[in-house]
C-alpha cells in the first residue's frame, strides 16, 4: 500500500498531536487528577498510534503504543502520575518527534527501537500492579487466567479447521510486543478468519461491515490482506485479522457473521510464545509497511506487489531528500474569499476589455474600469495574505515545556507566562521566529533570573522566577516580547566587559548612554556570562538574534533596569512581499518608502532648520528632530533651490523620529518587494527594489537604517 | 560517429569584446544577452556596479566589465550588450560588454590553462584559447565577480 500521498497530512498531524501532549502532560503535572487532560492525553496517543500503524512505521507505532498503555492505567485510576513518570513521558515525546524529523527528512523512521524508553514503561506498569489493590490484583488475575484456560482447547479446536488461516500471519517484532502486552494487561489476542459468500457483490462494503464490528469490540492490530487492500476489494473470499479485545471469541465471531452474506468467522486465540523466535528472524529487515501476506489468494493482484516494491524503492532512492514540502492549513472561509475575488478580478478584466474596445471609447469609463479593478487586486492581496498569516502559536508552544526543562536542568525555580499566542504572522516569519525567541527564553532563564534565592528575596521578589512572552499585533507591526523579573543586564560589567575586549575605549564609554552601551551586547561574540553553559553565554546569541530578525525585516530591542529584570522586544513587519510606500523623487531618482514607517509629511521653511552638535534639526511641533538629507546620504545632487521650503517625511522607529528631507513627492503605491540579490545587498540603507508601472526599477529606502 | 564525439568534448565560449580585447565566456553560465537598456543606480556600492534593471520581473545587478577591468568607461554604443550570467551563489548577473561576436567551440587541445597568479588582483583570465589562429582569452568568472572590498568585511 503506498502511503507516500499521505505522508504530509501525516507529518502534520503528528506534529500537531506531539505538541498537545506536550502541552497536555505540562498540565497533567500540575495537575495530576484531573481526568480531562488525562482523557485529551489517551486521545491523542491513541490517534498518534492508528496513524503511525497506518504509515507503516512500526517503531513509533509500538513507542505510541507503550505510551498509552501507561495513560490506559492512568486512566482506569489503577496508576498514578509522579514527577518520575513525567520525566519519561517526556523523554518518549522527545523519542517520538525524532521519527517525525526522521521521516520528515528521509521517508524512514530510523533504527532506534527506544528499548529503553519502553522498558521503563513497563516497569512503571508492572510496580503499578505490584502496588495495586487486592480487589484489583483478583479481577485482573481471573481476567488472565481465563483465556490461559481457554486458550489450548480453541487451539486445538482450531487446529483441526484448515480455514484458520489468520494462523499463517506472521508477525512483526514489534506487533508481537504489543500482543504480549495486551495478555499481560489481561487482554485477549484473537485470531479471526473471515469468509464472505461466494455470490456476495460487495465483497469490500461487507468485509468493511465486519471490520467496523470488529472495531467495537477490540483493537484491529493485524489484517491480512491490508486494510487498505480490502477496501480496495484485493482480496479473494476470505481475510483475517488479528484483535486485541476484553470480549472472546464467540462474541467477535458473532459480530462478524451478523453481517450479512458473511458465510463464516472462525477464530482462536493467538498463542505467543510458541514460533516467534523464528518469526523474529525472519521479520526484522522487513520494514514495508506492508505484512508480507501469508496466505492470499491465488489471484494475488500484481499491482500491489509492486506497489510495494517501488515504494521501498524509492525510499531508498530519496533518501537524502526531504520527502515533505512546506504546507499552510488554510481556512475554507480564507480559499472562499479568495474564490470570491478571482471572479471579480475576472469580470474586472472583461469589463475592463469591452470598455477600451468599444467604439468611441470615453477615457472615463477606462478609468471606471481601472479603479474598480485597483480595489480588487488591493482586495486580492489581502485575501492572499491573510491565507499566509499563521497564529504564532505553533512556535510559542513549545515554550513552557523548554522552560520545564531548563528548572530542572539550573535547579532554579521560574515560570512562563504567555499571552498572545493566537495573534498571526506570515508563515515564512513564523518558521524563522522560533529559534530567535528560544534563545532570548533561554538568555532570560539562564542569566536573568537570579540563581541567588536569598538574592531574589532581599530584592522583595517572590521565590520563583517570571518569564513573560507577549505578543500582540501595533498597527502595521507585530510586537514579540520576552521579559523577566530577574536580574536585569549589569551595564558597568557590560562597560567594563567592552573596555576589556576593546571594543570601545574607555573615553567612548565614558561618553556613551546606558542603552548604548546595552546595545553593545548585540555585536558578535559578546558575552558577560560569568560560566559558560550549553544553555547560554557563549557570545554566540544576541548577535544571531539581531541578524536574524533584521533579515526578516524587523528590529530588536532591550530594555533593562539592574536588579529589576529586562525586556527584550522584537518588532516584525506584519507582511513581507507587498507594501504600501510612498514615492517620492530625490535627485531625478525614484525612491519608495514604506508607508509604515512614516509619521507625517511636513513643508519646512529653510530658516526653521537648527544646527545642534553639529546635526541638523527641526523643532517640530514641540519635539526635536534630527534631519537627514537623502541625497546626501544616496549620493546624488538634490534638484532643488536652497531657498526652497524643504519636504520633510517624518520617519519613526520605535521611540525615535527622523525627519528625510526629498525633492518631491509622487504619490501613494503599492509595491512588491524584490530582493536586489546577494551580490550588491551591502547598502544597509536600500533594503530593496521594486519595479513600476512602466517596467522601470525604483529602490526601497529602508528609514529604520538611517535613523 | 566519431565527428560527434569529438563535437561533444568542445566547449562552447561566447566571444565578447572589451576595450579591443577579446574574451570568452563559457556559454553554459550565460543566461541571456540583452540590449543595453535603462539602469537603476545603487547608492554605496563599487563604482563598477552600476545598478540594477528590470529582467522580466527579475532584479539583477550590472556590473561594468570595463570598469571592473580598470579601463576608461566608455559611451555606449549599438553594439552594447548585457551578458547574464548566472552565478550559483549570487544569482544573476549582468556584465556590461563592448560588443558581442560569435559563439566559438575549443577542443580541449585548443586551450592552454594558465598559471595561477596569487598576486595578480585583476587576474580574470585562467586560460587561453586558440581559433583560426587568433587568440582569445577565457574569463574566470568567480574572478571576475570577487569584491576585494567584501572579503576586507569578512
Amino acid at each position: 500500500m503506498d502511503v507516500s500521498q499521505y505522508l504530509d497530512v501525516f507529518i502534520d498531524e503528528s506534529k500537531e498531536h506531539l505538541q498537545n501532549l506536550n502541552t497536555q502532560i505540562l498540565d497533567l503535572e500540575q495537575e495530576p487528577g484531573n481526568m480531562d487532560t488525562i482523557n485529551e492525553i489517551f486521545r491523542a496517543a491513541h490517534t498518534l498510534k492508528g496513524m503511525a500503524g497506518t504509515m507503516g512505521y512500526k517503531r513509533m507505532q509500538n513507542l505510541t503504543h507503550n505510551m498509552e498503555n501507561v495513560f490506559s492505567e492512568v486512566r482506569n485510576g489503577e496508576a498514578k502520575v509522579n514527577a518520575a513518570i513525567v520525566d519519561v513521558l517526556f523523554q518518549c515525546l522527545d523519542a517520538l518527534d525524532e521519527y517525525v524529523s526522521n521521516i520528515q527528512a528521509t521517508g524512514d523512521e530510523g533504527d532506534n527501537d527506544n528499548e529503553n524508553l519502553i522498558k521503563v514503561f513497563n516497569d512503571f506498569l508492572e510496580g503499578k500492579s505490584s502496588e495495586g489493590e487486592a480487589a484489583k490484583e483478583e479481577k485482573s488475575e481471573a481476567k488472565e487466567a481465563e483465556p490461559e484456560k481457554a486458550a489450548p482447547e480453541t487451539e486445538a479446536a482450531g487446529s483441526s479447521d484448515e480455514d484458520a488461516s489468520w494462523k499463517n500471519i506472521k508477525f512483526a517484532e514489534s506487533q508481537l510486543v504489543v500482543m504480549k502486552e495486551a495478555v499481560k494487561e489481561g487482554k485477549k489476542v484473537i485470531g479471526l478468519t473471515v469468509t464472505v459468500q461466494e455470490s456476495c457483490i460487495l465483497k469490500a462494503a461487507r468485509a468493511f461491515l465486519v471490520y467496523k464490528a470488529v472495531e467495537e469490540l477490540g483493537e484491529i492490530i493485524v489484517s491480512n490482506p491490508s486494510a487498505q487492500d480490502i477496501e480496495d476489494e484485493k482480496f479473494d473470499l476470505e481475510f483475517s485479522l488479528i484483535v486485541i479485545s476484553d470480549s472472546d471469541i464467540d462474541a467477535l465471531k458473532n459480530a462478524a457473521t451478523n453481517v450479512s452474506e458473511i458465510e463464516k468467522a472462525v477464530g482462536g486465540y493467538v498463542v505467543l510464545d510458541g514460533a516467534p523466535a523464528e518469526e523474529k528472524t525472519e521479520e526484522k529487515p522487513a520494514i514495508e509497511p506492508d505484512n508480507k501476506p501469508a496466505v492470499v489468494a491465488d489471484k494475488k493482484p500484481s499491482a500491489v506487489d509492486s506497489g510495494a516494491n517501488t515504494a521501498a524503492a524509492n525510499k531508498t532512492a530519496d533518501k537524502k531528500k526531504p520527502v515533505v514540502n512546506r504546507t499552510v492549513r488554510v481556512d475554507i472561509e480564507k480559499l472562499d474569499d479568495l474564490m470570491n475575488l478571482v471572479s471579480e478580478l475576472i469580470i474586472a478584466k472583461n469589463s475592463l476589455v469591452s470598455a477600451a474596445t468599444t467604439k468611441g471609447a470615453s477615457t472615463n469609463n477606462v478609468n471606471e474600469q481601472i479603479e474598480y479593478l485597483e480595489s480588487v487586486t488591493t482586495n486580492l492581496h489581502e485575501s492572499v495574505m491573510k491565507v499566509r498569516m499563521v497564529p504564532i502559536e505553533s512556535v510559542v508552544n513549545k515554550f513552557p515545556r523548554m522552560i520545564r526543562d531548563l528548572q530542572k536542568k539550573l535547579g532554579k525555580k521560574m515560570e512562563l507566562y504567555m499571552s498572545g499566542e493566537e495573534t498571526e504572522l506570515d508563515r515564512t516569519v513564523v518558521d524563522e521566529i522560533g529559534d530567535p525567541l528560544m534563545h532570548l527564553l533561554r538568555n532570560s532563564a539562564d542569566h536573568g533570573i537570579e540563581d541567588d534565592v536569598n538574592l531574589r528575596k532581599e530584592r522583595g521578589k517572590p521565590e520563583a522566577g517570571s518569564i513573560w512572552l507577549d505578543a500582540y499585533q501595533d498597527g502595521n507591526n507585530v510586537v514579540i516580547e520576552v521579559r523577566d523579573d530577574g536580574n536585569g543586564i549589569d551595564v558597568a560589567a557590560v562597560r567594563n566587559k567592552a573596555i576589556e575586549r576593546g571594543t570601545i575605549t574607555e573615553e567612548q564609554a565614558a561618553s556613551m548612554s546606558d542603552p548604548e552601551i546595552i546595545n553593545l551586547l548585540f555585536l558578535p561574540s559578546f558575552s558577560t556570562a560569568k560560566q559558560v553553559s550549553d544553555i547560554s553565554g557563549r557570545g554566540v546569541g544576541l548577535d544571531v538574534v539581531k541578524s536574524k530578525i533584521e533579515s526578516l525585516s524587523g528590529e530588536v530591542d532591550v530594555k533593562s533596569v539592574y536588579g529589576e529584570g529586562s525586556k527584550w522586544t522584537i518588532r516584525l513587519p506584519l507582511t513581507l512581499a507587498i507594501i504600501q510606500s510612498l514615492m517620492v523623487v530625490i535627485g531625478g531618482e525614484k525612491y519608495a518608502i514604506p508607508l509604515g514607517n512614516i509619521q507625517t509629511i511636513e513643508s519646512i521653511v529653510p530658516d526653521e532648520i537648527r544646527t545642534v552638535q553639529q546635526k541638523e534639526v527641526i523643532n517640530l511641533r514641540g519635539s526635536v528632530i534630527p534631519i537627514i538629507r537623502l541625497n546626501e546620504v544616496l549620493g546624488c545632487e538634490s534638484t532643488r533651490k536652497p531657498e526652497e521650503d524643504y519636504i520633510v517625511v517624518v520617519v519613526k522607529k520605535g521611540d525615535v523620529q527622523a525627519g528625510l528631507v526629498i525633492d518631491e513627492l509622487t504619490g501613494q503605491q503599492e509595491i512588491v518587494i524584490k530582493s536586489l540579490g546577494k551580490y550588491i545587498n551591502k547598502s544597509k540603507v536600500i533594503s530593496g527594489a521594486t519595479i513600476l508601472g512602466d517596467g522601470e526599477v525604483a529602490l526601497i529606502i529602508d528609514p529604520n537604517a538611517l535613523i | 560517429m566519431n565527428e560527434v564525439k569529438v563535437f561533444s568534448e568542445a566547449i562552447q565560449y561566447i566571444k565578447i569584446e572589451v576595450g579591443e580585447e577579446f574574451y570568452g565566456v563559457d556559454i553554459s553560465i550565460i543566461d541571456n544577452i540583452v540590449r543595453m537598456q535603462r539602469i537603476t543606480r545603487v547608492p554605496n556600492v563599487a563604482p563598477y556596479i552600476k545598478g540594477v534593471i528590470n529582467l522580466r520581473g527579475e532584479i539583477v545587478p550590472i556590473m561594468n566589465l570595463r570598469l571592473k577591468m580598470g579601463l576608461e568607461e566608455i559611451e555606449y554604443s549599438k553594439t552594447t550588450r548585457i551578458i547574464i550570467i548566472k552565478t550559483e551563489n549570487f544569482g544573476k548577473i549582468g556584465l556590461i560588454v563592448d560588443a558581442v561576436k560569435e559563439v566559438v567551440a575549443l577542443e580541449e587541445d585548443q586551450i592552454e590553462k594558465l598559471p595561477y597568479d596569487n598576486s595578480d588582483e585583476n587576474h580574470f583570465v585562467n586560460a587561453v584559447g586558440k581559433v583560426d589562429g587568433s587568440l582569445v582569452s577565457l574569463l574566470d568568472i568567480n574572478v571576475v565577480l570577487y569584491d576585494k572590498s567584501s572579503k576586507e568585511e569578512a
